[in-house]
């Protein structure tokens, strides 16, 4: 059984990208055959932060605009050969594709892999439609911020009017010591607020950037908390029961140490 | 930095920031606008005026979280003082 899954937020820049090239990462490293598909079209970035920036020949509007085959357009991975990758187009804009096309294509790619992974772009406009219109599942990403939480809020209210039911929630970039200050939402907070289930949180790691730096997800460092962060997601979502991190104890008892010395 | 909040009992920045989020999605969630409330409002006048005379004044309606301060539906509040039954 294959699954299509959208990954949104509706606010930019919480982490949709990372967190779909991190999870499907995670996903081939556990052996699932995953296709990443880049939905946002004039801003494709899932390439970069794949590091296959410089393997892209055709791209998703070439597949639907019939100028290649679908299979000549997907990217191999470098580092795991279960994952690949449809880029958006760059020189396009999100007109160039309609929701059918994009229900076609996903049904297309779902014959040949377990995962189908879409980065929808940011807003509730054309682009998320077209995002969201192959996908049976959707993945909501935010961070413990009003604005982030807000727009989630709205996207949720979105995807349940268009039948993605029960979506799930990923918490990226929580602040661990601002958490156990006071000064930040914690996990508690934000999923009492939007009331949809938590598939995983990501603690706001260094590692992050410096892996994506390299064009390399997290993921594949597994000594970096985003990294096990990230996996643990990954594995959650292939059905294996995973605890969650115990982030908070071991900060508090470091915090409380620091407070001691101040 | 703690020292001085405790001595202001300022509240912490995540209690302000959930309790704005709570309030700005009640209005998100119902998407109902000040002009659809007040049009509410002449409806809700018009028909109980035909059995009652009531108090235009003291007249409330507005839209509230539900009662269990989950996703659940918002509740519709109208408080409607009673002048006179009419016979």
């Amino acid at each position: 059984m294959s699954e299509i899954i959208v990954v949104t937020s509706g606010k930019g820049g919480v982490g949709k990208t990372t967190t779909t090239a991190n999870i499907g990462m995670g996903l081939a490293m556990l052996d699932k055959k995953v296709a990443l598909l880049d939905a946002d079209i004039g801003l494709r970035n899932l390439d970069v932060v794949m590091g296959l920036e410089n393997r892209i020949v055709y791209d998703i509007v070439d597949v639907i605009e019939g100028n290649c085959k679908l299979k000549q357009a997907l990217i191999k991975d470098k580092r795991n050969q279960n994952l690949y990758l449809l880029p958006a187009a760059q020189t396009k804009d999100k007109d160039a594709i309609a929701p059918q096309q994009m229900k076609d294509l996903c049904e297309k790619l779902k014959e040949e892999f377990d995962y189908v992974l879409v980065d929808c772009p940011a807003g509730i406009e054309q682009g998320f439609k077209n995002a969201i219109a192959g996908a049976q599942h959707a993945i909501v990403v935010t961070t413990p911020e009003v604005s982030a939480v807000r727009d989630a809020d709205r996207i949720i209210g979105l995807l349940e009017a268009n039948g993605l039911k029960d979506p799930k929630l990923v918490l990226n970039r929580l602040r661990i010591d601002m958490v156990s200050r006071g000064d930040m939402m914690a996990i508690e907070d934000v999923t009492e607020i939007l009331a949809i289930d938590i598939v995983g949180v990501v603690p706001d790691d260094e590692t992050v950037i410096t892996s994506t730096n390299h064009g390399e997800p997290a993921v594949l460092d597994q000594s970096s908390k985003a990294g096990r962060a990230f996996s643990d997601i990954s594995k959650r979502i292939a059905g294996q029961e995973v605890p969650f991190m115990d982030l908070e104890s071991k900060e508090n008892i470091l915090s409380r140490l620091k407070k001691i010395f101040k | 930095m703690d020292l001085l909040r405790l001595l202001s009992k300022k509240e912490n920045s995540k209690t302000v920031a959930k309790e704005r989020l709570k309030l700005v999605l009640i209005t998100d969630r119902i998407n109902c606008s000040e002009a659809m409330l007040e049009a509410l409002r002449e409806d809700i006048i018009g028909v109980i005026s035909k059995y009652m005379e009531i108090d235009t004044e003291g007249f409330d309606v507005q839209i509230t979280p539900s009662a269990d301060d989950s996703r659940g539906s918002p509740v519709l509040y109208a408080n409607i003082p009673i002048k006179n039954m009419k016979r």
